[in-house]
This record gives C-alpha cells, structure tokens and sequence, in this order.
C-alpha cells in the first residue's frame, strides 16, 4: 500500500444487528465499569473497595430492618420516576417533581390539620390523597397551561415553580404552622398512612401505580395520543388531536402523582411537613425513569438499585468512615456508563490495521 | 504505466462502503476523464451520492482505491479533496444567509493574511466571466434565487481551484429555462478540460448533457456506455434491471363534479411572511389536479390550508359532496372537517414528521386514523392491525412485521404505508406533496397508478409534484404557483414544459415582466 494512503487509527461504523444476549452483556458491563471505576474513588479515600461494597449490600439487603429502610427510599422514587415518565414519553421535559411533590403534600397536610379528630381516619386520609392529588396536579398543570398557550420553556417554568412551592413551605415551617423550633407539630395517628409488611403501606400504592402507568401507556387513547405528540407534534395535529388539551392533562396527571407521592411521604414515612420533604426525589427519578427506559417495570429494579446504593452509603459512613457522597459519585458513574453503553450497542469501533479493517466490540 | 492506457484524471478502484448491513457501494471502479461530462445516472438509494461523498472527503472507503493522474491518494476530509483539485457540490447548499456571494466563497480559506474582499470580488467576476456564470459577488444570499445559490457554491469549488466538479441532482430545484442555462456552463467548463460529474435520475438530462453514463443499481455498479451510443429506454432497463414501460395511462373519467372551491386563499407562516397570495382554484372529482412552482412557492402551506393545518387568514374552501351537501372548511380543525363527513386524504411532504410517527410500527400508524374511534378510554388495535396487514400484502411493503418501526423502512415503503392508509380511509379529495419524492421507479409508478385509480373512482386528487414530465403525462390540469400567487391554471394535455417554466418564474408567465 502506498504511503500517501493513510487510514484513521480508529473509526465507526453502524452495526448490522446486534442480538438481545449481546446487547444485555454490554449493559451488564457497563455496571461493572461503574462499579469499577466507584472502587477507584473507594480507594482514593483509603479504604479497600471490596469491603466497603460488601459493606454497602450489607447494610442496604443484610437483615429485615435495613431492607426495610431500603424499601422506604425506593418507594418515592419509584412514584416520581412513573409520574415524570408520561410527560418525558410527551417530551415534555417535567424537572419540577420536586415541587409537586411538595405542593403535594402541603395540601395533604392542610387536610390533617384541619379535620383531624373531626372524621374517621380512613376518610381522612383518603380526603388527605385528594388533597394531594389536586395540589400536586394543579402545580403540573400550571407549566402546562402555559406552554400550551404561549409555548413558554417548560424545562425552565418546572424548575421555578420548585423553588416558589418549597419557599411557600419554608414559611408556614417557621410561620403559621410552626410547632416547636421551627418545625410543624407530628401528625396525629390517624393521618398516618398505617404499615404494612413493616413498612407503610405506600409501598403498596406506588406498585398498583406501576400497573396503573404500564396500562395508561400502553393501552389507552391517552397513551397513544401522548407517544404520538412525543414522536412528532405535527403528526399529532395531522391525527386531529389537540396538542395543548393533551399537554395540559398530562402535566396534570403528572402533577398528580408526583403529589401522591407527596402525601405518601408526609404521611406514612415523615409524619410531618417541612420544606426539604421532597429530598431530591424529584431530580433524582429522572435517573431512574432514563436508567429504565421509560418501561414502568424496570423503575422498581432501577429504583431498588438506587437505594441500595444510597442506604448502603450511609452504612459506609457509620461504619467505615467514608463520606457517603461516595454513593453521589457511583450513581453518577452508574448512570454515565449505563447510558454512554447505548453507543456501543448502535455502533462498532473498528481498529486500523493492515488489511483494511479489523473488527472490535 | 503504459501509455495506451488512457490516464483518467480519478480513478476508483475496487471501492465498497457499508453502513451496518446496507451496501451502498459494491466493489465499484470507475474512471472520470478531463475534458468530459459522466453522468452517474441510478435510482435513489443505489449508492451514487455515497460514491462521490468518498471523493469529496465525507466518507471513507472501506475497501478499494482512489487514484489521482494514476497515483494512490487518501481523501480523510472535504480540505483533502480540495488539495487533489476536487470540488462537490452537494443538494443541499452550504451557505451563510447573512454573508454576500463572495465572502462565501472565501469562507474557511486560510492561504492568504489578510481579506481582501476587493481582491475576492475581482476575481469572482473573472470566474464568472471565464464560464458565463451570473452573479454579483456583493449580493448578500438571503437575497438570492435558489438557482443563484447554487452558481454560488460552483464559483465557491472553481475558486478554490477545482477542476474535477461533481453535482449532486442539480437540477432537482431547477426551472427548464434555468436548466438550459447551467447545462451551458458546464459545457463551457467541459471545453476547458474540467472532468465533469453530475449525479441524476433524470434520463432527458442525461440524454442532453452527457458524454459518457455511468449506472449503479441497488449499490452495484451495472457499466458505462458512451451517451450517443445509447437511449433512454436502454438506460432505465440498466437502471432498473429489466424491461419498464415509462408510459402513464391517463383516462378520462366522463362525470366530472365540483369538489372543491378555493377562493381568494390566502396564508401567513409563523413568521408573518405571506405563503400563499389570494389562490382561486376549483379542483373537480374525477380529475387529477397537478400543482407546480418552484420549491417552497406556496404549495405545501395550500395543502395544509385545505386540510385545517395551516391558519387562513382570508378567503373560502367550499366542499360539495357527492350528494351536493356543501360545507366550509375555513376555520374547521382536522377533527371538525371529519365530523361533518368530509373525507380528505393527505399525504404531507414531511412523511415521518408529518404523515407518520416514526417510532412506531404499521399498525401504530394505522391507529393515526382511527385512535379516537370507539367509546371508552382504551384504544383499539385489532382493526388497525387488519389493514396494516392489508396494505403489507396488497402494496408488497417491504418489513419484517407490522410493528417494525416505520423509520427504519426504505423511503419507498414508508410512502406505501402513508398512501395506503390515506387510501383506505375512502377520501373524496386526496391531496400529495411530492408523493414519488425518494422513490425508486416501480415504486413511483404504483403511486402514479393509485393516484389514476383514485381519480377514476370519482375522487378529486391535487397532486404536488416537481418532475415536469411527470405532471405533464399523469394530470388533467396543472396549476401553477409562483411566490404564493397562482400563476395560471393550464390543461396537462396540452401545455409544454416552457410554457410551465415561463408560469414558474414569473406571474402570469409574460417573458418580458423584467
């Protein structure tokens, strides 16, 4: 071959096909990557990986309490992540989870201060899920309302309306509703969601939510109508569907679940309202609704993944020592790898060699 | 190198490309000499503008050989192909609105110190002198004609020194009278001993420009013959693979019926530019109503117009049923224009982003139709499955199920999926935007066939289309649109190409309007 004809070192190219097994080893992979590269961090710290993960799967799974306490951080995550995925399907960028939650339960919370003691708790607490359904839904539908109308940027809106809900709450914490140094008086027990299995019986809500969204997408016209906007807005209109309507409902019903995880928090894990109730949960089932493709399903195992890892830092810096924003950079690393992975399904690197062009995974 | 051999000015050996299973080029050598024009003539999709996207430093070969004057080369990128004197000017142009003709084509020019655009301008006119081009180097080019544009991006590969041209379907957004004119250039460039390559499909082009023609087909490459040894019916056959027939059957249907009566149309895009200027037309049941104009003269926003698409800010579409019922779509969304019995069939031009979602199979785009029909909240799949089925076997679409995401099917297929659904659905009126855009022969023939066999179901089609000679052999009547005006209404059977081209350009289609 003539020396004035080079080849790149290394390019790519589309790959043919790829079959499921294959697609999944990637996958797994790329979880060993992270959890690979989460050990270099481990290590930087001082501490030997190898103990400090069988710390983390110990202190997260090891016995029935801290599967408990495991199960209670997945449960929130878990409702957001299905209450954000109609809206992501839209591509509808909803980032204000967080809020609604909030909005949520602060509703929810107006209703047991308000009649508790005056009905029987099953009423209560049903009139309290209202509660937080309407208050969640409405703070959906406010962004909604107004990208439908005048297209305004629905990514910036959702995140604003994070901050004016959570300041709201910052205010009756140390105002109107102060119990004791700054914070709100525990609810009464009746206006706690009671427990089931050791753990309150949210757990329960969220995994009908689960079915609940599975079938919403799947197979309503509601579904359809919002895969169909979420693909091409013009092909929506071309179909006779309303685009705005639509918009505005799913931001409700959004809204509305990201509220009954709200009440489910207040409720049945805090027993109380304060401004920081939401935790998080709203950006961090972002993760958990990309990790898992939208499919309803695969957000309880993504979901329980993340609180292993989260439950499993705290143990780590009880006992080890470690700071638990460890956990932060392996859920980071975890979702860098896992997503970065979808490259090398759809495309193969290949290698320059000497005649023409070997191939590599 | 022995000196009967006869040294091509580039050469290419043995060249294959892939992309995932797709073959786009298989094991193709061809030569381009100076001094002649190659058309690189093969249906869409059969690997022309990937072969000379290898010259032009877009792609790489996977395998084969370039050769320059005889000599091996490598071209990684579009300043290599540059450096080797080679210039592509690809179908859609790459060029700064805001910027005047010459400091686009000095744009990413490195040689000289400082910019002289005095300089610059001279030397434009000296190009454009030499060839017979044109333009002035100081006309900023939101400001210029589509043609215009494209002068500019050939003085653009000319300046940088090119002498080995290749045009990608130049043509395509052409007027016959603007056609003629950049035919002549390149005859002129022809004469001063430049290797000429134009990628088409048009056999009338290839007929009038070329010295030699080169096929490829479905990636292969099929010969080269020398023009004037050759036909148009010899070349589709090598095109295509066997024997075609290129005649359209056009029936008169006898009981002709007011459809469709536009008044006074008259539409604004989003950015408050007039799109369509007081159009009156009246489209009949039982004709096929072609619609001509450059590209982007209106014709996509009167489609959308008429099916509730597209704001209208004045004027009237008035519908008259087969039974004389009349209604007035003005102001009616798609949902109200169907409620009230009108059934309009549309295939937009913007197939996936318009017509379909992409995402989905056959039957997900079948629902796009049917998805609000039954009570309660649940969809129903089964009935859309049936006709995704249907349209599978009756149009031969080629997919491995009918929930393989329509995206990932062949043009051609995916307009078999919009057309077939939009058929099913019995239209009274059926209007399509370039309808054969991307489609390989056969299959633009079974759409011209359903279209005919639409028209002689009573139906009244409105057919947009950009092919001359296709309109001038499938329609009853074409209209023509210039700048969002209607510039005359002219009978198919008996109109000429210049006499459309005249109505393309200018209102009226008076030549001495300048």
């Amino acid at each position: 071959m003539n020396e004035a004809v080079k080849t790149p070192l290394l390019r790519m190219a589309k790959r043919t096909s790829i079959s499921p097994a294959a697609a999944w080893a990637i996958r797994l992979g790329s979880i060993v990557l992270a959890l690979l590269l989460g050990s270099i961090a481990v290590a930087i710290t001082g501490n030997n990986p190898i103990q400090a993960y069988g710390t983390m799967i110990k202190g997260s799974l090891g016995s029935k309490v801290y599967l408990r306490q495991t199960i209670k951080i997945a449960i929130p995550l878990l409702g957001c992540a299905l209450a954000i995925a109609p809206c992501f399907k839209m591509r509808f960028w909803n980032i204000g989870a967080e809020g609604q939650i909030t909005a949520g339960a602060l509703a929810a919370t107006f209703v047991a201060r308000n009649l508790t003691g005056k009905v029987p708790s099953v009423l209560l607490l049903t009139l309290m899920c209202l509660a937080a359904i309407v208050g969640g839904g409405v703070w959906g539908l406010i962004p909604g309302f107004f990208k439908a109308k005048w297209n305004t940027n629905e990514t910036l809106f959702t995140l604003m309306m994070n901050y004016i809900i959570i300041g709201v709450v910052a205010w009756l914490q140390i105002g109107p509703w102060e119990g004791r140094q700054g914070r709100m008086a525990q609810f009464d027990p009746a206006a706690c969601l009671p427990k089931v299995g050791g753990v309150h019986c949210g757990w329960i809500i969220v995994l009908l939510l689960v079915v609940f969204i599975h079938v919403y997408m799947r197979y309503t016209k509601h579904g359809y109508e919002i895969s169909v906007i979420g693909d091409s807005m013009n092909t929506a209109r071309y179909a006779g569907m309303n685009v705005g309507k639509i918009m505005m409902r799913t931001m409700f019903l959004s809204g509305a679940i990201c509220g009954i995880v709200g009440f489910v928090v207040c409720s049945g894990a805090n027993n109380t309202l304060a401004s920081d109730i939401a935790n998080g949960v709203g950006f961090t089932s972002i993760t958990v609704a990309w990790l898992s493709q939208l499919n309803a399903f695969a957000m309880i195992v993504i979901s329980m993944l993340l609180a292993i890892l989260t439950k499993g830092a705290d143990t780590l810096q009880t006992q080890l020592m470690i700071p638990a924003s460890i956990s932060d950079i392996i859920i980071g690393l975890l979702l860098f790898c896992m997503l970065g992975c979808e490259f090398f399904i759809n495309f193969k690197l290949i290698w320059r060699s000497k005649r023409g062009g070997k191939e590599a995974a | 190198m022995t000196a009967l051999e006869p040294v091509y000015a580039i050469e290419l050996k043995n060249i294959t490309k892939r992309f995932g299973s797709v073959v786009a080029n298989d094991n193709i050598s061809l030569g381009l000499k100076r001094g002649e024009i190659l058309s690189l003539l093969g249906e869409n999709g059969s690997g022309k503008t990937t072969l000379m996207n290898m010259l032009a430093g877009i792609y790489l070969p996977d395998e084969g050989q370039i050769l320059a004057d005889g000599a091996p080369i490598s071209i990684r990128s579009p300043k290599d192909a540059f450096d080797h004197r080679i210039g592509m000017i690809h179908q859609h142009y790459k060029l700064v609105d805001v910027f005047t003709a010459a400091q686009n084509i000095v744009l990413g020019l490195k040689d000289e110190g400082k910019l002289d655009i005095k300089k610059t301008n001279a030397r434009v006119r000296e190009i454009c002198q030499k060839y017979g081009f044109d333009i002035d180097p100081e006309k900023k080019v939101y400001d210029m004609s589509v043609s215009e544009k494209q002068t500019v991006e050939i003085v653009k590969v000319l300046y940088r020194g090119a002498d080995i041209l290749i045009l990608d379907e130049p043509t395509a957004v052409l007027t016959p009278q603007e056609t003629e004119k950049l035919f002549a250039i390149l005859r002129n460039m022809r004469d001063d001993n430049k290797a000429i390559v134009i990628i088409t499909h048009k056999l009338n082009e290839v007929m009038a420009l070329s010295d030699e023609v080169a096929v490829l087909r479905k990636g292969q490459y099929i010969g080269t013959v020398r023009t004037s040894r050759t036909n148009p019916q010899a070349l589709t056959d090598m095109m295509v693979g066997r024997a075609v027939t290129l005649n359209i059957d056009r029936p008169r249907y006898d009981d002709l019926q007011e459809r469709l009566v536009v008044k006074d149309l008259t539409c604004y895009d989003h950015e408050h530019v007039k799109k369509l200027d007081h159009v009156t037309f009246t489209a009949m049941g039982g004709e096929i109503l072609g619609v001509a104009g450059i590209a982007g003269s209106g014709q996509r926003q009167l489609l959308e117009a008429i099916a509730g698409l597209c704001p209208i800010h004045e004027g009237s579409v008035v519908y008259t049923s087969i039974e004389g019922e009349q209604h007035e779509l003005v102001g009616m969304s798609p949902t109200q224009i169907h409620k009230v019995g009108v059934s309009l069939g549309f295939v937009p031009e913007d197939r996936l982003g318009m017509g379909l979602v992409g995402s989905m199979g056959m039957t997900g785009n079948m629902m796009i139709r049917s998805w609000k029909e039954g009570k309660g909240p649940f969809v129903d799949r089964k009935t859309p499955q049936a006709l995704a089925k249907k349209i599978w076997e009756d149009l031969e679409v080629v997919t491995p199920s009918t929930e393989f995401p329509v995206r990932r099917m062949s043009g051609g297929n995916v307009q078999k999926v919009l057309v077939g659904r939009e058929i099913a659905s019995n239209p009274s009126v059926l209007m399509s935007a370039y309808p054969v855009r991307g489609l390989d022969i056969n299959t633009s023939y079974t759409i011209y066939n359903l279209m005919t066999q639409q028209k002689m179901k009573g139906v009244a089609v409105i057919f947009v289309g950009e092919d001359l000679d296709v309109l001038l052999e499938l329609c009853d009547r074409i209209l023509v649109l210039c700048g969002g005006k209607l510039s005359g209404i002219v009978d198919a059977r008996t109109t000429t190409k210049e006499e459309i081209g005249l109505l393309m350009t200018r209102v009226g289609g008076k030549e001495d309007a300048t």
